[in-house]
């Protein structure tokens, strides 16, 4: 946290419940909008690291198109004193780069909200009637000599000045966020802008900022927090194949294999992929994959081989929206059944779905671990929301370490790779090790990893296989399957999974009446006992996912036999927004 | 001491079939290997696909990953990246590897994977009973073009030449000793190794008389490390004449080590 001589007064955070009915009054959300090309999202995460810095909790999410030029982008960054789980659609603030910006998002402007639009779109917007703040973004960049692609850092110096933020704060501030990529031009472009607005003598609010306390350690995204809770887990090797939204996971672990020995492949296609993580996996390295949901599709067999040939496999799904090519670009929950029934036959899969940022971390080193406890494949199931938004977190990376799962030490027996165990679990022995043959095969086999027909042996090894539920099963006890917020004793429930747990979180500000939130992390296997618990007695459950069939009331009621009638479901490609879902919610209240 | 290779697994290919020669060759050549001291035994890993060849999988006392059919090529890739100490080689079929799997094999002798695969070429899909497959001359009768393949065939050894293969050769499975021979130099070539191995399929297709008439075996002349004599025997006619031996080998870095 940056401490500055400041002449600001200090909000404090409150220790109470960051999450009670009220306090998302005090989020303040800004949009940065423009044309592909023009530095939105950059500017959205510098933005989201410069209100971090600042002491505020920040939620941004990133809007793009399937292009490289052109289309409208935007960066939405909510933040706070308190923890925001969220972007709003509600805007304070818009930094319109374009003059499509100011029409994209005309109808989400709060009373009142400051519209700094770049001076030399003006008289395009003169139609729409909206008070705007004209700022010479292009103008600025030019004089300073500064790259077109930067120009909106002068708005952060216009915006502080409306908060009456000191300059030298700004300046302090814009120098740590930019160090890495230029900030002597970053902070010459936060200072023209704060002149400008000071020219214009523009009012200023009395200037309030958050303390140090409980300040956050980074602002980061779902994939990067999966890709550091593969590597806590003792991830050795990454194999992916660029995909929106898994794409940034592979592009950010091929970062760092250089440095790390991490070993990092890209390969022709995602059939490749998977079957050369499994070989990596059959010859003792610890390794993940990841895609989307799309490339995901391709996998289907190979899935199948992993888990007829026991070889322990992690792997990441992103999931959005679809069918085929669909909405590149754009998020969804559509495949919450396909990733449970993937892959032809039968056997065991464990599917973790996290909901924030830190959980993605958690679950993805949970996951390489029980693979291969299990010799199973594990599937954390993302979005593109999840994937790709910004939060302000502390990732308790030394909370997770590699467990290694049974081993073999054959010490003059015959190591036999599928030996019939009680638990379904054979020691894993791989090639290289003196007078151990290690066979394994996409047929159904025998003990010996030989290709097999007979019913007795096939029913063996089916049963085998399916016996390793049991640990999971028994493993319910200590891993977080199901989780609860909001008013525990509340006998209105609602039930979500994924990336709907940050707007579910913000909208239980503004619900009519108190509710318990019930959030399903394990899909498979499904803690039925717990989820019982949870909705039994309920009188009122409301069912909130981002598809068109429900997929989670669908899950539920298989396992539970319990049927929820009210659903809230979106699946126009866009993530929920709380003010907007607390509205439909409340419908059924 | 001679090695004990064998499974208790019955060997099912039809009596007489050439996989069975095939399956010698490689035996012997992994005896001759390990009684030498050149490779333990325990760090030779055999992968295969699923066609007739894939059986051989099941008949060998050695490290195996069986795959799916068209998917080992990219997986013994991972194998080698994984722990490159260990010798890895593949069984693969013209079905497997140049219908299923020829986005892989190609893939893999272009980024130069150091793993050998030998191709069992009989010119069919045996295993589902006799269609035609990439390798097939036009106008096969299998069952699913039954008035005949409209497509005409590929040739293996030019596309891995084409792709950037570091070593390529063909050999006759009847020819059990040269066979073997060529497997050993597979083996041991630092790089992708493709060997076809003409396998004729004695129920489906069978080119026995066919190919014993036509195969001819490349001597000193043949410049192996010359690129333009490498295309020149790779792209020859097989209507007259099949030349097989060492057709091309070169050295770059493999993919293992740029990873």
């Amino acid at each position: 946290m940056l401490r500055v001589e400041t002449e600001c007064s200090f909000i404090y955070m409150t220790d109470s419940n960051t999450n009670s009915t009220g306090t998302h009054l005090a989020i303040k959300t800004i949009a940065i909008g423009g044309a592909a090309g023009d530095g939105v999202r950059e500017a959205g995460i510098n933005f989201s690291e410069l209100f971090t810095e600042l002491g505020y909790k920040t939620f941004s999410s990133f809007d793009y198109p399937s292009l490289i030029r052109g289309g409208h982008n935007y960066a939405r960054i909510s933040y706070s004193v308190n923890t925001v789980y969220a972007d709003y659609r509600e805007l304070d603030v818009l930094i319109a780069v374009n003059a499509e910006s100011v029409r994209v998002h005309q109808h989400s402007l709060r009373a009142g909200a400051r519209v700094f639009v770049e001076e030399a779109y003006l008289p395009e917007i003169a139609d729409l009637g909206i008070a705007v703040i004209p700022l010479p973004m292009k103008k600025i960049a030019e004089e300073l000599k500064a790259p077109q692609v930067a120009r909106t850092s002068s708005a952060f110096g216009a915006y502080g000045y409306t908060l009456g933020i000191p300059l030298n704060q700004l300046k302090a501030l814009a120098d740590k966020v930019y160090a890495n990529v230029g900030s002597e031009m970053n902070v010459a472009l936060v200072e023209k802008g704060y002149a400008h607005m000071k020219k214009m003598q523009y009012p200023q609010d009395e200037c309030a900022i958050p303390t140090e306390h409980g300040i956050v350690g980074e602002v980061t995204d779902g994939n990067k927090a999966i890709a550091k809770g593969f590597l806590a887990a003792g991830l050795e090797a990454y194999v992916g194949y660029p995909m929106t939204p898994s794409t940034s996971t592979l592009q950010f672990l091929a970062k760092m294999s250089k440095k790390t020995g991490l070993k990092v492949v890209h390969p022709e296609d995602e059939i490749a992929v998977l079957n050369m993580a499994l070989g990596m996996s059959y010859a003792g390295k610890r390794v993940a994959v990841g895609t989307a949901n799309g490339g995901f599709a391709l996998m289907q067999e190979t899935f199948s081989l992993a888990g007829v040939s026991e070889i322990p496999i992690a792997i990441l799904v992103s999931m959005r929206m679809g069918p085929a090519t669909g909405v590149a670009t754009h998020t969804s929950q559509g495949d919450l059944q396909f990733i449970l029934h993937a892959g032809h036959g039968e056997f065991p899969r464990l599917v973790i779905a996290p909901g924030d940022v830190e959980e993605c971390f958690e679950c993805a080193a949970d996951a390489l671990n029980l693979a291969w406890k299990y010799q199973i494949p594990a599937v954390v199931l993302s979005d593109k929301h999840l994937s790709e938004s910004y939060k302000s977190v502390t990732l308790d990376t030394k909370s997770k370490g590699p467990d290694y799962g049974k081993r073999a030490v054959p010490v003059g027996t015959h190591y036999v790779r599928y030996k019939i165990t009680e638990d379904g679990v054979s020691p894993l022995a791989f090639p290289g090790k003196a007078n151990v043959v290690v066979k394994v095969t996409s047929y159904e086999h025998n003990e010996e990893g030989e290709a097999v027909e007979s019913a007795e042996e096939v029913q063996a090894m089916q049963d085998k296989r399916f016996r390793k539920l049991n640990g999971l099963y028994q493993d319910f006890a200590w891993f977080p399957t199901v989780k609860t917020y909001g008013d525990e004793w509340s006998d209105v429930v609602i039930v979500f999974w994924g990336s709907t747990k940050g707007a579910v979180l913000e909208a239980h500000k503004q619900l009519k009446t108190p509710a318990k939130l019930v959030q399903i992390l394990w899909m498979e296997p499904f803690d039925a006992d717990r989820v019982k618990a949870e909705l039994n007695g309920a009188r009122v459950i409301v069912d909130v996912e981002a598809n068109h069939t429900a997929q989670l009331a669908a899950l539920i009621r298989e396992k539970t036999s319990i049927e929820i009638h009210n659903k809230v479901l979106k699946y126009d490609a866009q993530p929920f927004t709380p003010t907007d879902l607390a509205n439909e919610i409340n419908k059924f209240l | 001491m001679a090695l004990d290779l064998t499974t208790d697994i019955k060997i099912t290919w039809c009596p007489g079939c050439p996989n069975s020669q095939i399956l010698v060759a490689f035996r012997q050549a992994v005896e001759e290997f390990v009684s030498a001291g050149t490779m333990e035994l325990h760090n030779i890993v055999a992968g295969a696909g699923v066609g007739c060849h894939g059986k051989i999988s099941d008949y060998l006392e050695v490290n195996s990953f069986n795959s799916l059919h068209g998917r080992m090529v990219p997986s013994l890739t991972g194998i080698k990246l994984a722990n490159p100490k260990l010798n890895v080689v593949g069984f693969s079929g013209d079905g497997d590897s140049f219908s299923e799997g020829f986005n892989h094999i190609t893939h893999a002798a272009r980024s130069n994977s150091d793993i050998s695969i030998f191709l069992h070429n009989n010119q069919v899909f045996a295993l589902t009973t006799g269609q035609a497959t990439a390798t097939s001359p036009k106008g096969f009768k299998g069952g699913t073009m039954p008035e005949g393949s409209i497509n005409e065939p590929i040739n293996p050894a030019l596309i891995m030449l084409t792709m950037g293969a570091t070593f390529i050769a063909r050999t006759f499975a009847s020819d059990i000793k040269k066979t073997k021979e060529i497997m050993k130099e597979a083996m041991l070539h630092k790089g992708f190794a493709f060997v076809e191995i003409i396998q004729p399929c004695i129920t489906f297709f069978d080119t026995r008389e066919y190919y014993k008439e036509r195969v001819y075996w490349l001597d000193d002349k043949h410049k192996k490390s010359n690129l333009d004599s490498a295309f020149k025997v790779a792209r020859m006619n097989t209507a007259d004449k099949v030349p097989c031996g060492i057709i091309y080998q070169t050295s770059k870095p493999t993919f293992e080590e740029l990873v």
